[in-house]
């Protein structure tokens, strides 16, 4: 069960990712890459993250995308136009991404030989209260930091929103 | 059919949407097409912080991976205002012809 | 084997219910909305009008579904799919009721028992938001779009205090699961004021109950908020280009989500299943309310006004209904029955309460609708970041402290 349910959603993911990359409507981009954050909140909780599955439809799926999806229709941006690209890039993209791939996965396989199989329960450290305890003492000036960092991101994106630029 | 799969092959399913990340980066021309790539790419690094973090059986990995997607969130805010400001000024989404800084 | 015959079939009784209880609110929302209006509503099709449900869903399947020339085909299609079945898997995580011992099986009245409910039920919500903005961006329609956008602008402002308020409950409650939260809701202050966690003696959660129900007014796109279809500007907003079985997905998608945040914020502030009287009294209640609407039923079709000759015959059969629905509350009474019967009927006391405090909420919805007129959209904006907002952290900072010092 844990196999197949990696093999599906592994799937929807690379499938999806492909798409995002290939169509050429952004909306289409957006929703498959909806459709990547979807399936990775499964692997998440296969893994035992079951707060992280949750904050990444929430945050990621839910307010992220959603401004996405919002900024382009309120740009109504259509269909990318296709330009002719470099004859290095139309010949060797694809093959060299592939060639890259495989061997980062390789090198994977090479250096980790014996990693566990993954099954489902084995991990239970990811529920809420333990991610709220880590968060409030032993990682509370990133926690702070990144408040600021957030309030700095709100005050950048009024005055660029502003209308006199 | 295997019951289970070893964990290495989730670290292979974030290689492989990190390089499809890289590659909408590069050849997309649509500047929110590229910026979505970007963020594939952190949610490919956040399942390999989730991988490792189950390999440990620490929740450390969660931390990092709730700030990475914090820091996405401000992200997309400011680089989609950016967007917004770009497009009043140019009416135009494509990057190669933002190049006022080149010539 | 045993616990997916089981799943199935809850399942399968949830979607019923779900799904017809759906489509009645729309028949006690018509009723009510003329009433307060000083009209009948629907009374042809069926006594009172209560096949009304029945004959929309008929014509509405029926009709030629059109699509639109120049709409892009897969989303078009995908939109209402999306917000049907997100509206539909969100009540999955929803307890209704206490636990229940039949034939020796022990199960929970809910589809799915998740520690983490609450969290899923706040994903699948931020989800439904594409079903509204793609059908709006899909349909290739400037109102469409325009209604699209709206909503989708809409449902981020409005995430944000609906999630505030939504959390200082939990910070009481101290866990994610919806049972357990009901659960620490039972028992009663001096006596006779229930512990819910808008009586809370700690710290009442009356202000963030109000937050949440404006948000969550806003969150199903209801009147005041119900700006992405509204229809004097936008023609019918982001539905417009739909017709047929794809406008009945966002019109049952619609009535579901209420149903579910209903749901929600019954078990969140008003105690879930738990009684709103101390027991002696609390068990009595339901089956005098029946007893006492067969009595009325009957009374009115002894008498009935010559022009409503129908009632001579209905009323009477509605009345033994009642009577019927009184007879099942009262099963627990009844010792020397078999016990199957006896927990059936212990059983569905606190689905009553449930239902009640559902009810209530749903009823609020309609009183609303009938009373307030739309928002205009930069109000709608400026009431949630500069007053909704603030209020809610500032609540939230409140209740923090409070349980902080309680500790």
């Amino acid at each position: 069960m844990d196999a197949f349910l990696f093999f599906l959603f592994a799937a929807i993911a690379v499938a999806c990712g492909i798409n995002l990359v290939v169509q050429t409507h952004p909306i289409s981009s957006a929703l498959s890459l909806i459709g990547v954050m979807g399936a990775l909140a499964v692997l998440y909780l296969l893994l035992g993250a079951e707060f992280m599955a949750a904050a990444q439809m929430i945050v990621y799926a839910g307010a992220i995308m959603v401004l996405f999806v919002f900024v382009i229709m309120l740009l109504n941006a259509g269909a990318e136009t296709r330009k002719s690209r470099a004859t290095f890039a139309k010949l060797l993209g694809v093959p060299a991404l592939i060639g890259f791939l495989m061997t980062v996965s390789f090198l994977i396989q090479a250096l980790l030989p014996r990693t566990e199989p993954v099954k489902f329960g084995a991990f239970t450290g990811g529920t809420a209260q333990a991610i709220g305890k880590k968060l409030f003492t032993e990682y509370l000036l990133p926690f702070e930091v990144t408040s600021v960092l957030i309030l700095i991101a709100i005050l950048g994106a009024v005055v660029l929103a502003r209308k006199e630029i | 059919m295997p019951q289970t799969v070893p964990l290495s092959w989730y670290l292979i399913l974030s290689a492989i949407l990190f390089g499809l990340g890289v590659a909408g980066f590069i050849f997309r021309r649509n500047i929110i097409t590229v910026f979505m790539s970007i963020e594939l790419m952190l949610n490919a690094v956040n399942l390999s912080f989730i991988a490792f973090s189950y390999q440990l059986r620490q929740v450390d990995g969660h931390i990092f991976s709730f700030f990475v997607m914090v820091v996405a969130a401000a992200e997309a805010a400011v680089g989609l205002a950016i967007i917004l400001t770009v497009f009043k000024n140019r009416a135009t989404l494509a990057i190669d012809e933002v190049n006022s800084l080149k010539n | 084997m045993e616990f997916i015959i089981i799943s199935l079939i809850k399942a399968a009784l949830v979607a019923f219910v779900l799904l017809t209880l759906a489509a009645y609110l729309v028949w006690i929302e018509r009723k009510v909305l003329a009433h307060i209006q000083l009209r009948i509503g629907p009374y042809r099709v069926g006594p009172h009008g209560l096949l009304q449900p029945l004959s929309d869903l008929i014509k509405l399947v029926t009709k030629e579904g059109v699509i639109p020339s120049q709409v892009n085909k897969f989303y078009y299609l995908l939109a209402p799919f999306l917000a049907v079945a997100l509206a539909l898997i969100s009540i999955s995580v929803v307890p209704f009721g206490a636990q229940i011992e039949l034939f020796g099986y022990k199960t929970y009245l809910e589809l799915a028992n998740v520690n983490i409910g609450i969290l899923v039920i706040l994903a699948v919500s931020a989800m439904s938001v594409y079903g509204v903005a793609l059908g709006g961006w899909a349909s290739n329609n400037k109102y469409s779009l325009l209604g699209g956008l709206r909503s989708s602008a809409q449902m981020i402002s409005y995430e944000l205090p609906m999630s505030l308020a939504l959390v200082s409950p939990l910070l009481i409650a101290n866990t994610l699961s919806l049972r357990e939260i009901a659960e620490m809701q039972s028992g009663f202050y001096l006596g006779f004021i229930p512990k819910w966690f808008i009586f809370n003696a700690q710290a009442p959660q009356i202000f963030a109950f109000v937050i949440f129900m404006i948000a969550a007014f806003a969150e199903t796109n209801r009147i005041p908020f119900d700006l992405p279809e509204a229809e004097n500007e936008l023609v019918a907003g982001f539905h417009t280009e739909y017709s047929s079985t794809c406008f009945a997905a966002f019109f049952t998608a619609e009535y579901v989500n209420m149903v579910t945040i209903s749901a929600l914020a019954t078990h969140l502030y008003l105690g879930g299943w738990n009684p709103a009287l101390p027991e002696p009294v609390a068990s009595v209640v339901p089956i005098l309310l029946f007893a006492g609407a067969g009595l009325l039923l009957f009374f009115h079709g002894m008498q009935t006004l010559a022009t409503r000759t129908w009632d001579k015959y209905t009323f009477p059969v509605f009345g033994v209904v009642a009577f019927g629905l009184a007879g099942v509350f009262s099963l627990k009474y009844l010792t020397f029955l078999p016990a199957p019967l006896l927990a059936i009927g212990g059983a569905l006391h606190p689905v009553f309460w449930f239902a009640a405090k559902v009810g209530a909420i749903l009823f609020l919805y309609i009183w609303v609708r009938g009373t307030l007129p739309r928002f205009r959209f930069d109000q709608l904006m400026r009431f949630t970041w500069t007053f909704l907002f603030p209020v809610a952290i500032v609540q939230l900072l409140a209740t923090g402290l409070i349980v902080a010092l309680g500790n």
